[in-house]
């Protein structure tokens, strides 16, 4: 009997390549559906614009529309001097939108429901804008912890929440992600077993299995719509952190 | 009683969903307002919307990630 986590394994499809600080570096389906994921997008955006029409046809106004979406958002969160981070937050988002959206092919891996690589891209995120802020602001960039003009007695329970809040980020940011994306293949695993037991039980209980499967179809329409908003998300509240970095207040 | 008190432990863990559930609903009647009031500046309203309905449900999927600890417990 299969475990309800089979569908997360990571497998090498590799010979390991090689060595890292003893454990052995393989190409493995993780591997795959991440450079699977950067080919999908870099076509598409490569691709679609190519045209470059003044009215633009079908995939143009796809491009386009991501390109639009991320822009104001990033402008209206972070201000005028965050455009030279848009790169960033629109490479963020278009990866983990691919990567999510590449999960839901059945038989696929969903690379961001597993907590490494969803922290690994937070903590690099989180790097970024302290040294970010750092060289933006100076020292002023602490005032984040210590608003001016705040009293001492105050400052001293503010502070070490304020810092205890501004470190919790990468974990919520890189969790969220997680758990949307582990949840949402679990229940569609959960629908898709109760489909097979009710087919495989007695005469009367086959007709029933009807109602899993349409269920499952509602719920993996969901999960598209789960797809997009949680790379969204990623994104806006990666905008509004940075914010932190380059307005001072 | 066959079995291991884990299964206990993951209900009882998700208890904490039900906040995350009335925060949830606190959200979504307070953007419903707000475009009520003013339908033509729903556009300003749908940013903080989706931003509040994620953080808020970030307390959800933490409850929810300690109970898939506690069943993966020995």
């Amino acid at each position: 009997m299969a475990s309800m986590f089979e569908e997360f394994e990571i497998h090498s499809l590799s010979a390991p390549l090689f060595t890292l600080g003893g454990h052995p570096v393989a190409f493995t389906n993780s591997t795959l559906f991440m450079l699977l994921a950067i080919v999908a997008s870099t076509c598409l955006m490569v691709v679609a614009m190519r045209p470059q029409a003044l009215v633009p046809g079908r995939w143009q106004m796809v491009a386009e529309t991501f390109y639009n979406m991320i822009a104001s958002m990033v402008e209206s969160t972070a201000g005028e001097k965050a455009k030279p981070f848009f790169p960033l937050i629109f490479s963020i988002f278009i990866f983990i939108l691919f990567c999510n959206l590449l999960g839901l092919i059945p038989g696929s891996l969903a690379v961001t429901s597993h907590i490494v690589i969803n922290f690994a891209i937070a903590i690099g995120l989180f790097l970024i804008i302290i040294i970010a802020g750092f060289v933006n602001q100076g020292w002023h960039f602490l005032q984040i912890f210590a608003p001016p003009g705040v009293p001492v007695p105050i400052l001293l329970f503010l502070v070490p929440i304020e810092l205890f809040s501004f470190l919790v980020r990468p974990f919520s940011l890189s969790v969220r992600l997680f758990a949307n994306m582990l949840a949402g293949h679990i229940l569609l695993g959960v629908f898709a077993g109760m489909t097979i037991s009710l087919l495989a039980a007695g005469w009367f209980l086959k007709p029933l299995g009807v109602l899993p499967l349409v269920a499952n179809i509602a719920i993996t329409g969901f999960e598209f719509f789960v797809a997009f908003l949680q790379a969204y998300i990623y994104a806006i509240l990666a905008a509004v952190y940075l914010r932190d970095a380059v307005e001072s207040h | 009683m066959e079995g291991s008190v884990k299964y206990l432990g993951a209900g009882i863990a998700m208890i904490g969903a039900l906040g995350a559930g009335i925060g949830l609903g606190l959200i979504f009647s307070a953007w419903i307002s707000a475009i009520a009031r003013n339908p033509a500046a729903e556009a300003k309203f749908r940013l903080t919307g989706y931003l509040g309905f994620a953080v808020t449900e970030l307390v959800m999927l933490m409850c929810f990630v300690i109970a898939m600890m506690i069943m993966n417990a020995k």
